[in-house]
Formats: C-alpha cells, sequence, structure tokens
C-alpha cells in the first residue's frame, strides 16, 4: 500500500500566544512548533496500515524549510519519505492548500490512501481533506473512529463518530479519509528512529513544479481577537466554602 | 549532522579546565542552549513527551512504590531509546555526547524519583562499564543495560564511609587457585538496588587494593536489605546490601585491582555535571509551578502575580536559572569538546580519551554540582513560598519537588567535599604549572601595588560595565587565592573555611562569566536578547557583592595590622559598586516570566 500523509507543523497548543501588532496573525517570535495532534493521528493510522499491509508511507507537508524540524518528527515517527511543498505560511488558505495536497497525489502515482488530521488546532478549519477529495474526485470519510483495510477488495471500512452513535462507511480505493483523535494513541518517536530520521530523504517541490499556476486566496483573515482576560482563579477550603462561592459569587447553583 | 560532528564543526575552542578564570569573557566561544542541534531538541522533546506522558501522572503510585511499576518504567524508557545515549554504538547504544545526555537529564528531574533511578543507572551504573570494561564485559552487559532488560547499580558507600569512600572496610580476597574472589562486606543506600541486576561493587583486594567489581544480582551469599524510609525522591529504590562469601569470577574485575579510585572518581565528575543539569532542570520546573500557581490564586483583589515581592521572587528564580543553564550547558560543552578533540589526535577505542576528557573539567563539574543543587534548593523553596499554606500541603507537586531537591546537595560526593575539591584542584593544578594561576597572580597583584586595576580590553561593546564587573571580580578572585598561598602555602589544605571561600567565589565568577559569554553570543537584535541582558546584569550583581564579601573575609584571615589595611586599599581598586535600579531591571525578567508562565526561553 502507498499512503500520504498530510503533516502540519502547529504552534504548540499548550503555548501562551500573543497576536501581533496589526490582529490579523499570531506573533511567531520564539514560540515553540508542534505538529498539529490530528496529523499525528492520521500518521500513526498510515503507519499501523502498514505495518498489516507493507508498503509506504510518505508525509506530505507545505511550508518553508524552518518546518523540516517538524517533518522529521514524522519521520522519526516511522514514516518513510517526506515531500515538502516550499510556500509560506501567509500565501496559503484551505482551498490552495487542498488544490496543492491534489497535486502531489498525482506526482506520486499508484497512491492508495492520503489520510489527513480532520483539521489543524491552529486555524480549526476541517475542510482540507475534503476539498482535496473534491478535487481528486475520490471518495471521502471523514472523522474516522476506526479504519480498516482490505487490500483485496480494494475497499476500506470506515467507522465514524456522529452525533448519538456510529456510522460504517466502505469506501473504494484510492480513497481521502480524515482522522479524528480516537482513532489511536500516536506512538513516541523512538531515539535510534530520531537518529535515523535525519537520513530519510525530504523531496523539496516548489508551485511550479507541480503547475499550479492559479495563488490567489479565496479567504483573507481580517482580524484575530484575544479571549477576555481570565479573573483570577480562587483555591477554596472547603466543600461549604466552595457551595457559598458557587451560590453567592458565581451564582451556578 | 551529528551533535558531535556539529560540535567540532563550530568554533568551539579546546580550553584547558579552570581557564575561565583567566580567559577574558566572552573571548573563546561556549556551548550554550542556543547552540542545540535540531537533533538534539528532537531528543529533548521526546524526553519531555515521555515524563509528561508516562511518567508524571503516574507519580503518586511512583512515590509510593507500587511494586514493580518503577522497573516498568525503566523498561519503558529503554524501549524509547533513553537509556542507551552513553552507550557506544557496537554495544547496542547510541553513542551520542554528553551534551545530549544532560538534555534528556535536564528534561526528566521534574519527576525526581524516576530521574534518579534513570541517572543511577544510565550513569554511575552503567559508564564503569562503558569506560573502564573489557570488550568480553561490555559485550556481556551492555547490549541489555541499553535496552534497560538489565537494570544497574553503584556500590561505593558502606555505613562507615560516605565522603571518605576509599576508607571502605568491604574485603576482596582472590581464592587459592585463581579464578575468583570473594567479597565479604556490606553497602548502604545503593540506588536501584531494590531491583538492580548488575552491581559495580567496590572493595579492597587483600584489604587494600581499592578495587570494582562487577556483581550480578543472583550471586549466592548476594543479598539486598529492605528499602529505606526517605525524606525525598521517595518513589527511588534506596537499600543496603549485605555480601557474605561472594564468589566474583576474577573476569568481573573492572579496570585494574588497586585502580579503583580512578573508576570512582571519573565517574562521579560525569555524575556531578549531569546531577548539576538536572538541578537547573527541576528548578525550571519550580518555577513553572510558582508562575502558574501565582497566576490563579488571589489575595486582597489581585493574582499573587501582581505582588512586587512575589514577582521579585520569580525574578529571582528565573536569573539563577538563566546562569545555570550558562555554566551547565558550557561545561558540558567543554567536555565533548575535549572528549572529540582527544578521539581527532588518536582514534580508536582508547579509553583514556574519555578519562582525560573528564578529569580536565573537575573544577566545571563540582562547580556545576554545587551551582545547580543550590540553586534549585532556593528556587523549590521560594517556589513553595509563592504557594503559601497550600505549598505545604502534599497534594501540590511543590511540596514534593522541594523534598526531592533536598537529595542533590547531598549525594555524588556532598557540597562540602566538593567545595574543597575544587578549590584544592585548582591551587593544585596553580603549583604545578598545569593552569597559570602564579602568574595571573602576579600580574594583579603589581597592578594593585601599582595603584591600579588591571585594564581590560573588551570584547565588542555589548554590556561593557558588565564585562567590566566579570573582569574585576577574577582579579578579586586571583588577589585573595595569592594572599592565602603567601600566608598558608602548602598548608592551606587545613583551612578548609579559606578553600571554602574561594570556591563560593569560583562558583560565582564561573557562573557570571558564563552568563555573560552566553548573552554575548546571542544576536543583539535577537528574541531573548533584552531577557538575556537583564538575567546578566543581575546576576553579576549579586555575584559581585557575594563575591568580594568573601574575598574580604579571606584577606582577614589572611592579614592583620598594616599589611591588612594595605590589601584592602589596593583591593578597593577593584571593588566597584555600580549605581543600577535592581528592581527594574528583575521587574522585566519577572515579566518575562508571568507572560510565559515559567522559564520563558
Ligand atoms: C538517597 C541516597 C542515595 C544514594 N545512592 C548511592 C548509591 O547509589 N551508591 C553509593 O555508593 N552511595 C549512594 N549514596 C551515598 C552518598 O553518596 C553519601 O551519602 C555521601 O557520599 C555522603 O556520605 P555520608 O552520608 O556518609 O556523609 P558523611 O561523609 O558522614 O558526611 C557528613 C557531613 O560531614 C561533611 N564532611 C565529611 N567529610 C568532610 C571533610 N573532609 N571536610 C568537611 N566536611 C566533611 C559532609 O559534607 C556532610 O555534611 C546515597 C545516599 C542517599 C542519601
Amino acid at each position: 500500500m502507498k499512503i500520504l500523509v498530510a503533516f502540519k507543523r502547529v504552534i504548540d497548543p499548550d503555548a501562551r500566544i500573543k497576536l501581533t501588532a496589526d490582529k490579523t496573525a499570531v506573533d511567531t517570535e520564539s514560540v515553540e512548533y508542534k505538529a498539529n495532534p490530528f496529523c499525528e493521528n492520521a500518521l500513526e493510522e498510515a503507519l499501523r496500515l502498514k505495518e498489516e499491509h507493507d508498503g509506504e508511507v510518505v508525509l506530505v507537508s507545505l511550508g518553508g524549510e524552518d518546518i523540516t524540524q517538524t517533518i522529521r518528527a514524522g519521520l522519526a515517527m516511522g514514516a518513510d519519505r517526506a515531500v515538502r511543498v516550499e510556500i509560506e505560511d501567509k500565501a496559503l488558505d484551505s482551498d490552495l492548500a487542498a488544490r496543492i495536497f491534489a497535486a502531489v497525489y498525482k506526482e506520486e502515482e499508484d497512491v492508495d490512501l492520503f489520510i489527513f488530521g480532520k483539521q489543524a488546532v491552529d486555524g480549526d478549519n476541517n475542510q482540507v481533506g475534503q476539498l482535496t477529495a473534491q478535487y481528486l474526485g475520490l471518495p471521502q470519510a471523514c472523522f474516522a473512529s476506526e479504519v480498516e483495510v482490505d487490500e483485496d477488495a480494494g475497499e476500506a471500512t470506515v467507522t465514524r463518530e456522529v452525533d448519538g452513535g456510529l456510522e460504517t462507511l466502505a469506501v473504494k480505493l484510492p480513497a481521502v479519509i480524515t482522522a479524528d483523535l480516537r482513532l489511536n494513541t500516536p506512538r513516541y518517536a523512538k531515539l535510534p528512529d530520531i537518529m535515523k530520521a535525519r537520513k530519510k530523504e525530504i523531496e523539496e517541490l516548489d508551485l511550479d513544479d507541480l503547475e499550479i499556476e492559479d495563488t490567489a486566496l479565496k479567504i483573507e483573515v481580517v482580524s484575530l481577537e484575544e479571549p477576555p482576560k481570565r479573573k483570577g482563579g480562587e483555591i477554596v477550603g472547603s466543600v461549604d466554602a466552595l457551595v457559598e462561592k458557587l451560590k453567592n459569587e458565581a451564582r451556578a447553583l | 549532522m551529528s551533535s558531535r560532528e556539529a560540535m567540532l564543526q563550530k568554533d568551539f575552542v579546546v580550553r584547558e579546565g579552570g581557564s575561565f578564570l583567566f580567559d577574558r569573557a566572552g573571548e573563546h566561544r561556549i556551548f550554550t542552549p542556543e547552540d542545540l542541534t535540531d537533533e538534539q531538541r528532537h531528543i529533548r522533546n521526546a524526553a519531555r513527551q515521555f515524563a509528561d506522558r508516562s511518567v508524571l501522572p503516574r507519580i503518586d503510585a511512583i512515590e509510593g512504590k507500587e511494586p514493580g511499576l518503577m522497573r516498568a518504567l525503566l523498561e519503558e524508557a529503554g524501549e524509547l531509546g533513553l537509556l542507551m545515549l552513553d552507550i557506544p554504538e557496537k554495544y547496542g547504544g547510541l553513542e551520542q555526547d554528553k551534551t545530549t545526555t544532560m538534555l534528556v537529564t535536564e528534561t526528566l528531574t521534574r519527576c525526581a524519583s524516576f530521574a534518579v533511578s534513570l541517572g543511577a543507572h544510565v550513569g554511575i551504573g552503567s559508564l564503569p562499564l562503558v569506560y573502564f570494561g573489557t570488550v568480553a564485559q561490555k559485550e556481556r552487559y551492555l547490549p541489555r543495560l541499553a535496552t534497560g532488560e538489565w537494570i544497574a547499580a553503584y556500590a561505593l558507600t558502606e555505613p562507615g564511609s560516605g565522603s571518605d569512600a576509599l576508607a571502605a572496610k568491604t574485603r576482596a580476597e582472590l581464592a587459592d587457585d585463581g579464578t575468583h574472589y570473594v567479597l565479604n562486606g556490606s553497602k548502604q543506600w545503593i540506588t536501584n538496588a531494590g531491583f538492580a541486576d548488575l552491581f559495580v561493587v567496590f572493595a579492597q583486594v587483600a584489604g587494600e587494593h581499592f578495587t570494582a567489581f562487577l556483581v550480578e544480582r543472583d550471586t549466592p551469599g548476594f543479598e539486598v536489605g529492605p528499602e529505606e524510609h526517605k525524606h525525598g525522591i521517595k518513589g527511588s529504590s534506596t537499600c543496603p546490601l549485605v555480601l557474605t562469601d561472594v564468589a566474583v569470577p576474577a573476569a568481573n574485575v573492572l579496570g585494574e585491582v588497586g585502580k579503583g579510585h580512578r573508576i570512582a572518581f571519573n565517574i562521579l565528575n560525569v555524575g556531578r555535571a549531569r546531577l548539576g543539569t538536572g538541578s537547573i532542570g527541576a528548578a525550571k520546573y519550580a518555577l513553572r509551578l510558582a508562575a502558574g500557581y501565582a497566576a490563579e490564586r488571589a489575595q486582597f483583589g489581585r493574582t499573587l502575580d501582581q505582588f512586587g515581592l512575589i514577582r521579585a521572587k520569580l525574578g529571582d528564580m528565573a536569573v539563577r536559572i538563566f546562569a545555570g543553564d550558562a555554566l551547565g550547558y558550557r561545561t558540558a560543552g567543554l567536555i565533548d569538546k575535549k572528549y572529540a578533540a582527544l578521539e581527532a589526535l588518536s582514534p580508536g577505542p582508547d579509553d583514556d580519551d574519555f578519562q582525560n576528557a573528564v578529569e580536565e573539567f573537575t573544577i566545571e563539574a563540582s562547580i556545576l554540582k554545587v551551582y545547580g543543587s543550590e540553586a534549585l534548593d532556593t528556587a523549590s523553596d521560594e517556589a513553595l513560598q509563592i504557594h503559601g499554606g497550600y505549598g505545604y500541603m502534599a497534594e501540590y507537586a511543590i511540596e514534593r519537588v522541594c523534598r526531592d531537591a533536598r537529595i542533590n546537595r547531598i549525594f555524588e560526593g556532598t557540597n562540602e567535599i566538593n567545595r574543597l575539591l575544587l578549590a584544592g584542584t585548582l591551587l593544585k593544578r596553580g603549583m604545578k604549572q598545569r593552569v597559570p594561576l602564579m602568574k595571573a597572580m602576579q600580574a594583579v597583584g603589581k597592578a594593585l601595588a601599582g595603584g591600579a586595576a588591571p585594564a581590560l580590553d573588551p570584547a565588542g561593546d555589548r554590556l561593557v560595565p558588565e564585562q567590566e564587573q566579570v573582569h574585576r571580580m577574577k582579579c578579586a578572585a586571583l588577589y585573595a587565592t595569592q594572599q592565602a598561598v603567601s600566608r598558608w602555602m602548602l598548608q592551606i589544605e587545613d583551612q578548609q573555611e579559606v578553600l571554602g571561600a574561594l570556591a563560593d567565589v569560583l562558583i560565582d565568577v564561573y557562573g557570571a562569566d558564563s552568563a555573560l559569554a552566553r548573552t554575548l553570543q546571542l544576536p543583539a537584535d535577537g528574541p531573548a536578547a533584552a531577557f538575556a541582558a537583564d538575567a546578566t546584569t543581575l546576576f553579576i550583581e549579586g555575584a559581585r557583592d557575594r563575591v568580594f564579601t568573601r574575598v574580604k573575609q579571606v584577606l582577614c584571615a589572611a592579614l592583620s595590622g598594616d599589611k591588612r589595611d594595605r590589601a584592602f586599599a589596593e583591593l578597593a581598586l577593584l571593588d566597584h559598586w555600580r549605581p543600577i535600579d535592581v528592581f527594574a531591571v528583575r521587574e522585566r525578567v519577572a515579566a518575562a516570566v508571568v507572560a510565559a508562565g515559567g522559564w520563558p526561553l
């Protein structure tokens, strides 16, 4: 099986962030980055499928040279190689990202599955997987909580969590799947694999290589607002004090 | 590029141990946390993830010594590769440099019981084999130690011999047929003893030749006693050993008969450096707990982090951590660079290279041990104070962190022993002309007698007043040393308080010099530059006060009457108090800590 995994770098969701002065982006001076947690689920699933069915797992990432460290983190988890498409974060929206992913898919040939995280925890857009499937004319199964592949039948069975229950879909391969958190627990990168990751190939492409000419964005970020400052919390000494405060101060009871 | 290759490529000059006292700050490039490679950062993240996801959530069970848990966690760490960093590739390891090891240690110390267990295994437990083992010994044991299949321990201390380790009474007699030794005696407070499989045991062959042996747990006559009840690091295993006619094959002598002290001391040196950086890691954790709590807790209608006295504490902690990181990674870099250089000179498995590299930096390793453990004690104590009464309650992590911190001043050589060692080593090397101590002392003495402080040619135009202060601190250190040496000559060894004062001075000088050098190496317009400059200014001002107080004490002990008065007049040429608004500078440092919710770099 050949599996592509979209692998995005995001600002560490646990870190405190500041906005830039013009309030259209997050100030990236001295922030820590991580792989998008949903992308880690996607990669973990790809690695498990590879362990079961053999084949190759290829990461696809969009960004500048500086995302290499995140790509190496994915290679250390076990991906075989990676493709990085050179583009600035600011020059991307979901639609362009999807068209780039679709172009990489076509370059790669013989892909069986393209797995995405259901969304990235920075923009929370939740649409790149779907758009890519649309551009490629592939079946899609989003928010997967369980994936099984029957290679002979050329089919994947995907369980999705929907309101009030589970839905099971069968999709013909090749297909696009997006991963939910409950799909699996991503493995730790082992130290020897971190060393090996250094030697794995990261192919670099740009939009010309992929023959993408239309780079106009369809979405513009007008402004970001910080959430209202939290007032200082308080540690109460006893259950009675808590009840008292819930009643009289928070008026929750 | 591997971190070792990177280390060789960058222009870190190989310096001798103790040279920080004689070099101008900023003269030679030092290794700093900013020089870590992507791969090292990646390894750190893996270790951090392991600590946060696998270790910390089980902290209560660990501290309650849940049977089998520590061993299982070590095995889990082994699967991840965390136990194989120091082991050669040939024997199933990753053969990484000391910087990487220290980085991992720094990350794990937020759970001290686990970090101590892991450290005893990979450090004092496994390193004697790595550096002193025969090929057969390495082949037999290292691959298992690398994965955590086997756990190692190090047994030096006895009921009657702690600091005075060479006075150990455990005996080893060679059997008549020469095939094995018979060991008898007892050991005490052996970390990991509860579950370790392999013990490095020190004993006196024929009652006088101090020697290390590799002893397997299931050897008949080898008994592990009950767990101690400890003040802190309660989750770690600490037990006595009783050896009754334990037959150890002659092939399990580690190193040479009668040369056990080389193993004991060199391994301790590495352990000290590791303990020092580990302590700084724990101090960062304490700072995070304190900043987090101060942001949540409100009194008098404001969160604690808005009170000046609380912010001052956060600022002070950050200053200590900044200098600790600077001197810690500098020391790791010095050892690695020296080792790489020695290896390049004589490639191949030459065990002496490592010992020489480590021995070279005895002074720095001891400084790092003392500085780190004391910085952690202050930081964790102040972090608890910020928690008020809640910090005294076992529910809050800081209560454990405080208890766990305490051991670091005791083991791997008490801080008193390390102080004596580091000051004594400098003096010995000076007398043997291994470092240019005599020349430097004379130069300072001559300049001051001539009525002027020795001039400094600053390294660039940044932080020039700070450069000047560090220069003057070094001159004062040399001046005090000179007075002490002339007064007591070789008998200075008996003047423990003088040596202790000189040690304090050297610790502050190394800290100030390292903080300054680190800051001068940072890009002037980078995100960390302003914070680093403030932290450096504050550290240097504090260190300056301490250094001059200690120097004056030494002068008063060494001299009296006119001689003393003249010495004080000469010292006044160096003693330059700068009017700095320390509160305002510290407030900026504190603001960075509050904004980041902990250590900001
Ligand atoms: C939790 C724990 C784990 C340990 N793990 C290990 C282990 O795995 N393996 C192992 O071999 N050992 C281990 N030790 C032992 C440890 O290394 C010793 O406790 C340490 O070396 C100090 O020895 P001591 O406790 O006998 O103190 P002592 O040597 O009796 O010292 C008592 C006090 O006197 C001071 N002192 C001693 N000599 C001098 C001197 N010449 N001048 C001035 N002051 C002096 C000391 O600084 C100290 O303050 C462990 C100890 C503890 C508590």
